[in-house]
Parts: structure tokens; C-alpha cells; sequence
């Protein structure tokens, strides 16, 4: 993959290697000028101490035999090789003795320490700069003398007077801090290009990897976004965060490829069981249209007319009702409800429908048994199933019966509504029913909207709890499992 | 459906005529519902939005207000709780396209009195605005409801035609209650569902026919007047003669 130095900038990977060399190469130099300063520091201090000690040493030569013995031992340290300065000087400056030759202009004018580091030209090295110079100065002047200073020695001395006016300069010589600043100089450069190495390695090697993986799943998220929803992200097995973005974007893509099927079927039942009500309805109107009649038959067609548009608002509110419920309808409306009392009301309300339809309809429920839920919801999830077990229960040779049953297995509160009608014998079958629109074979006799028993189902979804259909031998049980309330 | 073919055509004979607030942006519904409220024997203002009903409620005695819950310029709510707060007490009954269980809960809430869910059948509406009307919920305290011979005892919970006792199982009870409160008024199947069983859902199958003809056959078996009439494509209302 060809990319542009701009494009490349773009990618994550290389945006955070730039940043992290940058931030680490501040942090280096940073920590190099601290040590360096402090270090230069040290050894300016030792540097002093050392001629401290020098002038020491002199003085006590001085004490013990004037000036001839001082002129003496700073001739004969002179001599000895070593970073230390000597130089004496009469009141005018000019140079008596020592081992210095020639040093900056204005040095010997201020007692005490030097201020700054000066140049300094030592005894013997002068003539041979002097040489090699040749014919290019004419005179030996001040500016000859700061050339030579700048290529010669720096150095740090205390200069002091003696009591008959003469000057004595004690210094050393600052060759090895100088040094060691030029290595440590030295370092830090090889320090900072192998950062810079390092950097692009890193990017080279990880940056790239990452902005490969990245890539692919881009790829592939293309594909599936062109249409393809059976696509999935690469998993490599790695088990790194990329792996798990990956199967986390997969089981979101499994959940929408479910939905859109979901939706695909919903849509194509919607056609059918909203179409077909649509259709008689204008039918109908058009037949009244139609012809004369009488002002009855106007009467009774528009009757006809809201009976049938009821039925399709029930159909719509079930349809709304439901993918509210499924879609995680979150609601601060659920409290303590009593299964047993909801069990008790709805068999009560359906008891007289059961004894017309000559079915006998029964609760088995004793003491309260409470859940976190929502009593109007469950009140209709049950209401929808007995309505059902009412209606099939009849057909079957033996007496026609509905039961309702409340109790507790383990960690769920299982409330069942049983028949012993036909029942749904296929298994199949028996999982599809709970499907919206489903209305299996037998019961498109009866009427319905095919939503009762989805209805039921997303009711339960809500309560975090299941709907199962349990064939009965006879008949059909229907398994409304609650979750057991936490907090007692 | 179990209405029997015998009653009477739908000619209703409502208790009296009311002034009636609709506040609802949908010109057409708004309209609509002015027309019907008119034929129904009854006066109806319209307010286009939440501002110009306030002001109107504010200003005028209204017997009923049926306010839209989500308007331009101040939805339905607001303007309740507004009214409210000003010690307007008018019944109000809140018409929504919202009709969770918790959209019920926080119209309730607001300060309505009754929830309507779009969309609805006029006879409904008019149903519950009859029932809220201020001038006729005077019955809550009355301890025994008369209609006709028949007669109810809210303390003794005991029944009585033409001094006839007659018993009922606790629901038939708490429904024959509902349905004399509101004697000569309709009552819908919805209104006896969220008031008897306080259950706000469709059930599948009509089973509040069941009960009432249940009912009706505890109450007017063996007497040559019926009383429990049923309105075609409404409810039901008691009534004598």
C-alpha cells in the first residue's frame, strides 16, 4: 500500500510515534542539560577547591622565606607537568615568572577569582602557534593574542597581590571539564538519533501492524455495510483487543442481522394481516356505495365499517406494544406486584367467558408470590394467554379444561396456564407460535390477530423472565417464568 | 359481539348540556370534534395551541376541557399543570398518541383526569367527557344509588329490586356500583375495564359483555322492565324506564 507522507500522518499509529518521540526526546535533552550543569558545577567546585589548596601551599612557602623562596617553589611547580597555572607579575603586569606565557588581556587587573573562564597561552606552546601562524600577522598585537587565546586553553586562577605590589596568579587549567561537556554533547546526539531510529521502527513494525489489522476490518465492514449482513470481521485468534472489538462488532451484527430478519418477516405479515382488514373494509364501503339501499343497510355497513377499523387500531396498538417492549422499553413503572392476585383477577375476569364457552377454568394459587414487574403488562401477557387456552381448550373428547397453576422451582417463579384441548403436537410448530403473526394452520378459524401470545412473549422479555410452550399430554401448557425476587 | 338486537336505536338521551374546552392543533380533529360535541347537544370552543387554551381556560368556566397532549407552543402538560396551579380545578381529559402504561401514568399525573389514546371512537370520548362533567360527579358521597326500583347500599353492600333482595358475587357488586354512579350517562367497555378491574388493555375477547349480561340477568330476571340498556356501537348505561 503506496501512501503519501500526509496520509501516512493521518494514521493513528503514526500520529502516536511522533508524539512519543518528541515527548521523550524533550525528556532526554531535559535530563542531559541537568546532569551536565550540575556535574559542571562539581567540578568547577573541586577545580577551586584545588587551587585553594595551591595557594595555600604558597603562602606557607611565602611565610618561611619571603619572596626569593616564593619566586622559588612557583618556578619549580612551573616546571612540573600538570593542568596547574602559576604567574608572577610585577605591579605593571608584566610577567616575572610562571608558566604562562602570554593570558587575555584585563585578567590581572581584579583581584580575587576570575569571573568567567579566560584563555590563557601556555609557556612554550606560544612559538610553535607562533610558527605555524607566520606570515600571516605582522604584529604582535592584542587581537594575535585573543586568536591564539580562543584556540588555546580556558582556565579559572585567583589572582592575588603580594605585599610589595607584585601580582601572583594561581589557576588551573579547564581542559577536563571541557571534555567531559563534549561527551556528554556527543552522547545525547547518539542518544537522540537512536530515538529517532527506535521511533520509526516502532511505527514500522507495530503502527503498521495495528493500521493493517484496522484496515481490514474496515474492509470488511464495508462489504457488510454494501449489503452483505451474513459478513463478518476477521477474527486472527490473538485474543488482543482487536480480536475482542471484532467479536463484540460481531455479535452486534448477529443481533441486527436478527432484527432485519425479524423485520423482513413482521413487514410481509404486517401486508397480510393489516391488507386483508384494509380490503374488506374498502370493500365494503365501495359495496354500500354501490346500488340503492335501504337507510339500515347504510347503518349497518358503517357499523360494520368501525367494528372492523377497532379491530385494526387493536392490531396496530399490539404491533406498537411490542417492538416498544422488545426494543428495551424502560420503565420507572414497576414495582411489588402479587402473581397470586394477578392469577385470581384474571381468572375472574375470564370466568364467565369460560362458562359460556362450557369450559371449566381453574386457579391453583394459595399465598402471594411477588416480582418486580409491571401489573398491567403482566395482567395482559396472562389475560391473552388464558384467552388463548380458552379457545382451543374446546374439541378435544374429553371436558373441556383450563388450569393455572403459580409455583416456585428453584431461582424462577413459574406461573402455567394449561388446557387439554389438541395442543400443538408439532415442536416446531409449538416454537413458532410465539412468533408475530404466526397463527398456525388450525387456528385461522378463530379470531385473532396472531399477536396474543408475542405479546406475551416480549412481556416476559421485559421482565427479564421467559415464555415456554410445554406440549401437555393432553393440550398445551404455557410456562410464564419469572425471575425470583432479590431483595427478601 | 353479545348486544342483543332489541334495544332501542342510539338516540341518547344525555343529561344535560356542557361547555366543553377542546384544545387541539389538529385543525380538522379539532373541528371534528366541535361538530360532534355540537350534535351531541353540547357547546364546544376550540383552541388552535397550548398558549391560546390556556388563556381561554383561565378566562373561561368551562365544565370539561379535552386538551392534546403534544401541541405547538405549550404542550398539553404544561398547560394543566398551569391551570392547576392557578386553582382551576375544570375535569380534564388528556388525548395522546402515547399510550404506554408510564405516558397514562405521568398525564395522570399532571393534573389530568381522564387519558385518551389516539386514535379513539367519538362515542368513547363523549362517554368519559359526560362522566368527568363537575356538575354531575356529585354522587361520590352518597352511600346508597337509586335508579328506578333498584336500589344499592354502599355500606351494607346489599342489592334490592322493588324490594327484592338480589345477590352478587364482589365484582358484580363493584360494577353494578359503577354503572349507577353514572346512571343515565353511557359507560363504555374501556371505562369498566380501567374502573372495575383497573385493567387499561384491550382484552381479546370482549369479556366485559359477558359480565355485564351476567349481571343483567341477576338484575332483571323475573321483572317486566329492563334497566341495563346497551348503546349500540358505545357501552352500556342504566337507566329506568
Amino acid at each position: 500500500m503506496a501512501l503519501s507522507v500526509p496520509a501516512i500522518m493521518k494514521t493513528t499509529a503514526a500520529r502516536l510515534s511522533a508524539l512519543y518521540l518528541l515527548l521523550f526526546a524533550i525528556c532526554a535533552v531535559a535530563l542531559v542539560f541537568y546532569m551536565t550543569s550540575l556535574s559542571a558545577r562539581m567540578l568547577t567546585g573541586q577545580t577551586q577547591e584545588t587551587i585553594n589548596d595551591e595557594v595555600l601551599g604558597l603562602a606557607r612557602a611565602y611565610q618561611r622565606g619571603g619572596l626569593p623562596v616564593l619566586v622559588r617553589v612557583v618556578e619549580q611547580r612551573s616546571r612540573q607537568p600538570g593542568a596547574n597555572l602559576y604567574l608572577i607579575a610585577d605591579a605593571n603586569g608584566q610577567i616575572l615568572t610562571g608558566n604562562v606565557q602570554s593570558l587575555e588581556p584585563g585578567v590581572l587587573e581584579t583581584e580575587g577569582w576570575t569571573s568567567s573562564p579566560f584563555s590563557y597561552q601556555r609557556f612554550g606552546e606560544g612559538e610553535l602557534e607562533r610558527q605555524r601562524n607566520l606570515p600571516a600577522d605582522q604584529s604582535n598585537t592584542q587581537s594575535d593574542v585573543q586568536a591564539q587565546g580562543e584556540k588555546g586553553h580556558n582556565a579559572i586562577a585567583l589572582v592575588l597581590r603580594l605585599p610589595n605590589q607584585m601580582i601572583m596568579l594561581v589557576g588551573r587549567d579547564l581542559g577536563e571539564p571541557e571534555r567531559f561537556r563534549a561527551v556528554i554533547r556527543r552522547a545525547l546526539t547518539l542518544a537522540l538519533g537512536m530515538m529517532g531510529i527506535g521511533g520509526l521502527l516502532i511505527w514500522f513494525f507495530v503502527g503498521r501492524a495495528a493500521l493493517k489489522r484496522i484496515d481490514s476490518v474496515s474492509e470488511a465492514s464495508r462489504r457488510i455495510m454494501g449489503g452483505d449482513l451474513s459478513g463478518r470481521l476477521p477474527v486472527t485468534g490473538a485474543g488482543d483487543e482487536f480480536d475482542r472489538l471484532s467479536e463484540n462488532l460481531n455479535v452486534m451484527l448477529a443481533r441486527i442481522a436478527t432484527l432485519n430478519e425479524g423485520l423482513k418477516q413482521v413487514s410481509d405479515n404486517i401486508a397480510h394481516d393489516l391488507k386483508t382488514p384494509l380490503t374488506r373494509l374498502r370493500n365494503r364501503a365501495e359495496a354500500t356505495l354501490s346500488g340503492k339501499h335501504k337507510t339500515t343497510d347504510y347503518r349497518q355497513a358503517l357499523e360494520g365499517t368501525i367494528a372492523e377499523s377497532d379491530q385494526l387500531i387493536k392490531t396496530f396498538n399490539a404491533i406498537l406494544m411490542i417492538s416498544r417492549l422488545e426494543a428495551g422499553y424502560s420503565s420507572e413503572n414497576t414495582n411489588r406486584v402479587d402473581l397470586a392476585q394477578a392469577v385470581r383477577d384474571v381468572v375472574e375476569l375470564y370466568e364467565p367467558v369460560a362458562e359460556e364457552a362450557g369450559v371449566s377454568l381453574e386457579a391453583d394459587v394459595r399465598e402471594a408470590v411477588f416480582v418486580n414487574g409491571n401489573r398491567e403488562l403482566i395482567g395482559q401477557a396472562l389475560s391473552n394467554i388464558v384467552d388463548n387456552a380458552i379457545k382451543y381448550s374446546t374439541g378435544a373428547n374429553a371436558q373441556p379444561a383450563v388450569r393455572v397453576t403459580l409455583e416456585r422451582a428453584g431461582a424462577e417463579i413459574k406461573l402455567a396456564v394449561s388446557d387439554n384441548g389438541h395442543g400443538i403436537p408439532d415442536d416446531g410448530d409449538r416454537s413458532r407460535a410465539t412468533e408475530r403473526f404466526v397463527r398456525l394452520e388450525k387456528s385461522r378459524s378463530q379470531p385473532g390477530s396472531g399477536l396474543g401470545l408475542s405479546l406475551a412473549k416480549a412481556v416476559m422479555t421485559f421482565h427479564n423472565g421467559r415464555l415456554d410452550l410445554l406440549s401437555g399430554n393432553p393440550g398445551l401448557s404455557v410456562i410464564m417464568s419469572f425471575p425470583v425476587r432479590e431483595d427478601h | 359481539m353479545l348486544m342483543p338486537a332489541t334495544q332501542p336505536s342510539s338516540e341518547i338521551a344525555y343529561n344535560g348540556s356542557m361547555k366543553i374546552l377542546v384544545i387541539e392543533d389538529d385543525r380538522e380533529a379539532a373541528d371534528y370534534l366541535q361538530k360532534a360535541f355540537t350534535e351531541a347537544g353540547h357547546t364546544a370552543h376550540v383552541a388552535g395551541d397550548g398558549e391560546t387554551g390556556f388563556a381561554l381556560a383561565d378566562a373561561g368556566d368551562y365544565d370539561v376541557m379535552v386538551i392534546d397532549r403534544m401541541m405547538p407552543r405549550r404542550d398539553g402538560l404544561s398547560v394543566i399543570a398551569g391551570l392547576r396551579s392557578r386553582g382551576n380545578t375544570t375535569p380534564v381529559l388528556i388525548l395522546s398518541a402515547l399510550g404506554e402504561v408510564d405516558d397514562r401514568v405521568t398525564g395522570l399525573r399532571a393534573g389530568g383526569d381522564d387519558y385518551l389514546t389516539k386514535p379513539y371512537a367519538f362515542s368513547e370520548l363523549l362517554a368519559r367527557v359526560e362522566v368527568l362533567n363537575r356538575r354531575a360527579s356529585a354522587k361520590e358521597a352518597e352511600t346508597v344509588y337509586r335508579v328506578g326500583d333498584l336500589e344499592l347500599d354502599r355500606l351494607s353492600h346489599s342489592v334490592r329490586r322493588a324490594s327484592r333482595e338480589i345477590t352478587l358475587q364482589p365484582r358484580e357488586f363493584r360494577l353494578l356500583e359503577y354503572l349507577m354512579r353514572h346512571a343515565g350517562q353511557v359507560v363504555t367497555r374501556t371505562m369498566l375495564l380501567e374502573n372495575v378491574w383497573d385493567y387499561h388493555f384491550d382484552p381479546q375477547t370482549n369479556v366485559i359483555d359477558v359480565h355485564v349480561s351476567r349481571l343483567r340477568g341477576k338484575i332483571e330476571k323475573g321483572f317486566d322492565k329492563s334497566i341495563l340498556h346497551t348503546v349500540r356501537g358505545a357501552g352500556y348505561m342504566l337507566k329506568s324506564g
